[in-house]
């Protein structure tokens, strides 16, 4: 019998892994004309957004927040980098090089 | 009066409504703007975001006469410093371009300061204030330099006091903030009024935006080419729009950066790898009056400036990735320079303030 619970709690939590892995979300946000393309996205926890650099010349992306500190470097044109947010809360994301680029990302 | 009580046609007043809205958005949308998309032919469209747009102002602190009036009481009033010697004016001296012709600013008892005193020159339009962007508004910023021990180390409580007990300053602090007390708020926003009206954009080069042929010369037109073209001088990724700057940071290979004691910039207040020696992109406007160049004052003259560039930078440890290195013939490179000079409004008379007794 407690052989029987331990297996089907397993399955359960294996289920569980598996459904937030196929639900998880990828969400495109440019880096246009010095700006990015959504001001504010609300995402879950899981969920992977993904910057890509729509103009001519480099940018950078980055949070300082505790709940998701991440520095993405500089990437040029056409290039992306992605970045999976893995806590809930509110999220400020700027760009390093041109500081009026900033948005909000809310994880739930 | 709403518009069709004086009578407009509903088609009219649509017609308006979407002349307004280009006039919003239209700047904006032109200044991102591609090499390959612009005409280089006086007055064409295609230029017209390179034009300033009207002096912004945050809210609360509307521009008026009486507050442009006590902010350039207190601007140039040396009293508002701890040993009296020094106003805001000092370093920001309109016989220099409202910067002080030094390599880097001298403050209390004239000790040399880390970086150059930057221009006040259309710091109107700054998203960002100081080298490294630590003020957001020109409201933040006014402060600062009478609170820094290094600058004019005026003691803040005995400046309230004289500022309270002084006649005609009550009187131009009431008329200007007439339901406010005399505090740093109210100070840091008669400065930042008159600092407001500190504008450069009747330049040669706005001329020529709005269709005047002979403001600008052949040269002029060359180097203006060669300023925007990214596989040129690549001088507009970072100097854009109508102020000349991206109000971004960037590692420009100053030797300065090469240095044991390298002034990190905008690393203090982003510590982040990018931004290890990145500084604020200055305005080009006005730009021969202030002279010297770059945020350590170590390039004398504009030819020098655009050799830096030619040559890629000195330290190139951390050069921000936007700084590209292409190849500029003598040639080229005069013809950057006459461009620069193209941005300067002709120079006015300035009248001082008479400041209260």
């Amino acid at each position: 019998m407690k052989c029987f619970t331990t297996k089907m709690i397993t399955a359960s939590l294996m289920t569980l892994c598996f459904s937030a892995t196929i639900f998880a979300q990828t969400i495109e946000v440019g880096q246009k004309d010095k700006k990015f393309t959504k001001s504010k996205i609300e995402i879950n926890v899981g969920d992977t957004v993904k910057f890509i650099n729509e103009d001519t010349f480099f940018h950078n992306v980055f949070s300082l927040s505790d709940i998701k500190f991440f520095d993405l470097g500089s990437f040029p044109k056409g290039e992306f980098k992605e970045v999976t947010f893995d806590k809930a809360g509110t999220i400020e994301v700027e760009c390093a090089i041109h500081p009026e680029m900033i948005m909000t990302i809310d994880v739930k | 009066m709403k518009l069709c009580e004086i009578g407009f046609s509903p088609r009219y007043r649509l017609a308006l409504l979407v002349f307004i809205g280009l006039i919003i958005v239209l700047p904006i949308k032109l200044q991102a703007k591609e090499f390959k998309d612009i005409t280089f032919e006086a007055g064409h469209e295609s230029l017209q975001g390179w034009l300033l747009p009207k002096v912004p102002h945050p809210k609360g602190n509307e521009i008026t006469e009486a507050r442009v009036t006590l902010g350039k009481m207190l601007f140039f009033d040396t009293r508002l410093s701890g040993d009296g010697n020094m106003s805001c004016g000092t370093c920001h001296n309109p016989l220099y371009g409202w910067s002080d012709g030094l390599p880097t600013a001298r403050g209390f008892k004239s000790e040399v300061l880390g970086r150059a005193s930057p221009t006040v020159i259309n710091t109107a339009f700054n998203s960002l204030q100081m080298w490294d962007g630590r003020k957001k508004s020109l409201e933040e910023q006014a402060m600062g330099p009478m609170m820094s021990n290094a600058e004019m180390n005026m003691n803040i409580p005995k400046l309230l006091k004289f500022l309270n007990e002084t006649n005609g300053y009550k009187k131009a602090f009431n008329k200007a903030y007439p339901k406010e007390t005399i505090n740093e708020l109210t100070i840091a926003k008669g400065i930042a009024s008159f600092e407001r009206t500190i504008i450069s954009n009747n330049s040669p080069f706005d001329q020529w935006i709005k269709g005047n042929k002979k403001a600008l010369t052949k040269q002029q037109i060359k180097g203006f080419k060669l300023f925007v073209n990214p596989k040129k001088g690549n001088c507009e990724v970072c100097h854009s729009g109508s102020n000349f700057t991206d109000n971004g940071f960037h590692n420009i290979g100053l030797a300065q950066f090469g240095k044991k004691d390298a002034d990190m910039g905008r690393y203090i207040q982003r510590p982040l790898g990018l931004m290890k020696g990145a500084f604020k992109t200055p305005t080009l406007r006005d730009i021969t009056q202030t002279a010297p160049y770059f945020h350590d004052g170590s390039s004398l003259t504009l030819e020098e400036v655009v050799a830096h560039y030619e040559k890629g930078g000195v330290a190139k440890g951390n050069l921000s990735p936007n700084m590209k290195t292409a190849k500029l013939s003598k040639k080229e490179q005069t013809a950057i320079v006459a461009f620069m000079k193209s941005l300067n409004t002709k120079q006015q008379p300035f009248l001082l303030p008479i400041i209260p007794h």
